[in-house]
């Protein structure tokens, strides 16, 4: 099984996937995340869990660059998110929302649209590269699907389409906004699986879950997030119970900011 | 029929006409911009009315206008607190109302007017022709080479983002084929019903189309089959052919429905 890409030059340590420091968002002139830190290593899986509201989503989107940020830093195998070039190195999954279709697409032509970060201006992927599409429909379930229109999918069939879109060029680092929100108990473990392996071979995951179930077993690190700082940081074993998935907070007044505080 | 200059000229504004129509049309639909083509129709008719008014041929004017037109739509779709819609609208009211002004400031009476807003095959000159045929190519090879990219950006922004995809670019660039699209089908099918056939072909298409890039091709046949089909029916029934075409093409989309109406109905 081939090593996930180190790209540091030769003797020296190579740079964390995903480094955050001190990440402060406002939204709609709303303080969504205050100095939040937190570093996923190469071969680590992290998982960032909270009650809805506390910031998750805000979190890995501003990760990859979707959203502005008002203070901090982020860092994606050490350049700044906003000058990261090598973005076939990212793979991000999207939190799925139902939307009309506008011309349908089949299954093969979306996963097909992971690949574009190896051409964005323009060009076709290779044959090689296309290889991929075949893998993640495979390790996703979807081989024969492929063909099948995504819009005619069930809401955790197109969660996986979406899945395999993000893990067919083949990334380092895998970005997840709940990935598993409606995939049956059966391709949750799949997915399980293959992020576990994923990790073996170095590679790394930043992943937003509600309830970790599955996916447990594979997770070296769990973020809790709560009104936007971090509340917890450590193995999901000793995540307290006031921090469980069916935890919600939201009307709990927020905690008084600390500059600096929350980074792990 | 075809000893006519006039009409060699017609069908071949049309066949370059409803092969890049369709092909810019599939984008918008994905996009769910489908009556865009409308508001730079409606921006290009003023552009109609500059030309007229300067003496400076009308295609460029419009080609100029219906361009800079485009891209304060895209402006305004993406940075100003405008709804896309909303923004679709003014520009919908302002370009009819400037260039229906300006026309007749311009002295031109109803008839002139009426053969660029619902196409006219007497009136494709040479020089009209190779502007159509030129920007037609490009609006065309430009769908074609960058289908992958503009694919990736009308079916989900976001990802095409994170996949370092130049969004807004491409954005933009999408918007300006349209421009380019629309008013190359000024002539045959008219600013008012160019969106037509760029519409109208795409939802035939995806009735038995069964993935994005086959319907893409498919609206371009329909399309091509709707604009020289449409521009011959024309002339012999001597009708405008903007509306010849687009109930060409509405014919086509109507057969496809049933047909796919039968198929579903037997694989019960």
């Amino acid at each position: 099984m081939p090593v996930i890409g180190d790209y540091s030059a030769e003797g020296t340590p190579p740079d964390d996937p995903l480094r955050i420091e001190g990440l402060a968002v406002d939204l709609g002139g709303r303080a969504v995340l205050r100095s939040v830190g937190l570093t996923v290593r190469r071969g680590e899986l992290v998982a960032v869990l909270g009650a809805n509201g506390s910031g998750k989503s805000t979190l890995v989107r501003a990760a990859v660059g979707l959203i502005p940020f008002r203070a901090g830093t982020i860092d994606l195998f050490g350049s700044p998110v906003d000058a990261f070039t090598r973005r076939e190195r990212l793979g991000y999954v999207p939190q799925r929302t139902a939307s009309a279709a506008g011309v349908p697409a089949t299954v093969r032509e979306v996963i097909r649209s992971g690949l574009l970060a190896r051409h964005p201006w323009h060009g076709v992927p290779t044959r090689a590269e296309r290889a991929g599409i075949s893998r993640a429909a495979e390790a996703m379930g979807l081989a024969d699907m492929l063909t099948k229109q995504v819009a005619e999918l069930s809401g955790g069939q197109q969660q996986r389409v979406l899945i395999a879109r993000a893990i067919a060029g083949e990334p380092d680092l895998l970005v997840m906004d709940e990935p598993t929100a409606g995939v049956d108990r059966g391709h949750t473990e799949r997915l399980a699986e293959f992020l576990a392996e994923f990790t073996e071979r170095g590679g790394a995951v930043l992943m937003v879950e509600h309830d970790l179930g599955p996916i447990r077993p594979s997770v070296d690190r769990v973020v809790v997030l709560d009104h936007g700082r971090v509340a917890f940081a450590g193995p999901a074993e000793d995540v307290p119970e006031r921090h469980g998935p069916h935890h919600h907070d939201t009307d709990v007044p927020a905690p008084p900011v600390v500059p600096g505080e929350g980074v792990l | 029929m075809l000893d006519y200059d006039f009409m060699q000229r017609a069908l071949a504004a049309a066949l370059v006409t409803g092969l890049v129509a369709p092909a810019i049309g599939t984008y918008l639909v994905q996009r769910r911009l489908a009556l865009l083509g409308d508001g730079i129709g409606h921006v290009a008719l003023t552009g109609v009315a500059l030309g007229l008014l300067t003496g400076v041929a009308p295609l460029l004017t419009a080609v100029l206008v219906a361009v800079a037109g485009s891209l304060l739509i895209e402006i305004l779709r993406t940075h100003a607190k405008t709804s896309g819609d909303l923004a679709l609208a003014i520009l919908f009211y302002g370009g009819i109302a400037g260039g229906v002004l300006l026309i007749n400031l311009a002295g031109e009476g109803a008839q002139r007017l009426n053969a660029y807003l619902f196409g006219s095959i007497t009136t494709v000159s040479p020089m009209d022709l190779a502007v159509v045929a030129g920007l037609g190519s490009v609006a065309l090879a430009t769908s074609l080479f960058l289908s992958p990219q503009l694919f990736a950006v009308c079916h989900d922004e976001e990802h095409a983002r994170v996949s370092g995809v130049p969004v807004q670019l491409y954005g933009i660039l999408i918007a300006v084929l349209a421009a380019v699209t629309i008013t190359v089908a000024m002539r045959t099918v008219g600013l008012l019903l160019v969106s037509a056939l760029m519409i109208v072909p795409v939802a035939a298409a995806q009735q038995l189309a069964p993935s994005f890039r086959s319907t893409h091709l498919l609206a371009m046949a329909i399309g091509l089959v709707a604009a020289v089909g449409g521009v011959v029916l024309s002339y012999q029934a001597d009708t405008q052919s903007g509306p010849t075409i687009v109930v060409v093409a509405l014919a086509v989309f109507a057969a496809f429905a049933v047909v796919r109406g039968v198929r579903a109905w037997m694989q019960k």
